[in-house]
């Protein structure tokens, strides 16, 4: 059984071994890495918090759907739990025979994660506060600031 | 569809991150008409107490399946109330 969600530190290698093959020549990575800052405040740490069952549901349907769109193979982990800063947090292999659908089909599986996959994330900043984030509320905080 | 109006079923309703802190709980099971809509759990949630800091329309799973408001509700099932997604 495939688990896209681990607890323990993700490593890029080991996905990628997934996915080589001698007829796959192209192979695009993605590594989501926990940033120090969010909307102006520092962050020193975050926990992510996730429905896992449907986690794995909705990857499984997210790397079924990619790889019958584009002819590659996935490798996909996501990372739940307490997290430092420069962890990384997703972890994204595709290989496939040339580079264009490896880097399309990878640019396509982070997308469709962060749309449909049911993960949250409660910041920790340098103050001592806790926040879920809402990426919701950023993109308007965002659009203001100067 | 009178007739399954009369009939009572149990759904599992599950919460998470914020929303689960705002309504004090992370899973609760509610008895509702059989072919009762996800809108009207949610509007049963929402009347409970804490459960109007939730958004009118937020998004939901049916038995690990994103759904609209429209969805159909059977027995068992269970329904789990999403916050704002912010994976990857």
């Amino acid at each position: 059984m495939v688990g896209f969600l681990s607890d323990r530190p993700i490593e890029l290698a080991p996905l990628v071994r997934e996915v080589q093959s001698g007829e796959r020549g192209g192979i695009a990575c993605f590594l989501g890495a926990v940033r120090n800052h969010h909307g102006g405040r520092a962050v020193v740490r975050l926990e992510y918090a996730a429905y896992q069952p449907m986690v794995e549901a909705e990857c499984a349907r997210i790397v079924a759907e990619t790889e019958a769109r584009w002819p590659v193979s996935i490798a996909l982990r996501h990372r739940v739990g307490q997290l430092e800063i420069g962890e990384a947090a997703v972890a994204i292999a595709v290989a496939g025979a040339h580079r264009d659908e490896a880097f399309v089909a990878c640019r396509h599986v982070i997308e469709e994660l962060k749309r449909r996959v049911p993960i949250w994330k409660r910041e920790t900043y340098v103050d001592g506060t806790q926040e879920w984030v809402d990426p919701t509320q950023v993109v308007q905080a965002a659009a203001v600031s100067p | 569809m009178e007739t399954e109006l009369n009939t009572r079923t149990a759904v599992r309703v599950l919460l998470f991150a914020s929303y689960a802190e705002k309504v004090g709980r992370d899973a609760l099971e509610l008895t509702v008409p059989a072919g009762s809509t996800v809108g009207a759990i949610l509007a049963r949630v929402r009347a409970m107490p804490g459960g109007d800091t939730l958004p009118p329309r937020p998004l939901c799973a049916l038995n690990l399946t994103h759904v609209g408001p429209d969805a159909l509700v059977a027995g068992g099932d269970e329904l789990a109330i999403l916050p704002p997604l912010a994976g990857g």
